[in-house]
């Protein structure tokens, strides 16, 4: 089951998307308040977007993006209908990606 | 309407199974699918050396032509909403950075050649500093900072 809420509209000649993923984005730094044990690094390192399987952008994060992270890009030429992919990477090999329209 | 998106959605999440059976199968190992992400520079605990190992360079130049949007004051460091949009042409890439985190890289973005310059993120900020927007043209780096005020930080436990 893919995560990724993406609403991509077409406005002005520019395409905006904005995508939501559920990933705790943990740091590494960060302790358990309960069993004070360090808690391992688990975040996404990269996303990648696309439209008609052409590259739009790719985002290469740290831990410091915030857990469930909100991801918004535009970009131009886009087209209604036209499909966008995004797609992540974490640190620890998962993989995840969703499919929308351009409205 | 919610049928065919679910169908999309299974159809999204079928495509991402047959790149992880790949990676686990060593067709593509996790190294070669992120060949782009750069492990020192993420990893780097000051902005001179991460951005050195990002961009090539830290000599930055700052530049009014590059908008930062964020909160003034933070009241949880764990969400600050940051935009960063510039008007300079010819952008390569945007790193965003906040220079009082443990590792001050937090993002750093690709533009594809239909890519407007403006991409919007959540970060998470330790202490009150500067959200740093470093912006990649082809020939020069260009920066621009907002300090953002954070009541509670959002790194520690």
């Amino acid at each position: 089951m893919s995560d990724i809420k993406i609403r991509a509209k077409l406005k002005d000649g520019e395409t905006e998307v904005k995508c939501l993923m559920s990933h705790p984005m943990e740091t590494g730094l960060r302790k358990d308040s309960k069993t004070n044990e360090i808690v391992p690094a688990h975040f996404i390192q990269q996303v990648v977007c696309k439209s008609k399987d052409q590259v739009v952008m790719t985002a290469n994060w740290s831990g410091g993006v915030s857990r469930n992270p909100y991801l918004s890009f535009k970009f131009s030429g886009g087209e209604v209908g036209d499909p966008i992919e995004v797609s992540w990477t974490d640190n620890m090999g998962e993989t995840q990606t969703g499919v929308d329209k351009i409205t | 309407m919610i049928d065919a998106k679910r169908r999309i959605l299974l159809k999204g999440s079928l495509a991402a199974g047959t790149v992880g059976v790949a990676v686990g199968a060593g067709l593509l190992s996790p190294s070669l699918v992120l060949a782009s992400w750069n492990e020192t520079a993420f990893n780097a605990k000051d902005v001179p050396a991460a951005l050195s190992s990002l961009m090539g360079s830290d000599a930055t130049e700052t530049n009014d032509g590059i908008t930062i949007k964020a909160p003034d004051i933070a009241e949880n460091g764990a969400v600050v909403p940051v935009t960063v949009e510039t008007n300079l042409s010819g952008v390569k890439s945007i790193a965003i950075v906040a220079d009082k985190n443990a590792t001050p890289l937090i993002a750093s973005f690709d533009l594809g050649e239909s890519a407007v310059p403006f991409v919007s993120t959540r970060i998470k900020m330790a202490s009150t500093s500067n959200v740093v927007a470093v912006v990649q043209t082809a020939d020069k780096l260009y920066s621009n900072a907002k300090e953002v005020k954070v009541t509670i930080g959002g790194c520690g436990g």
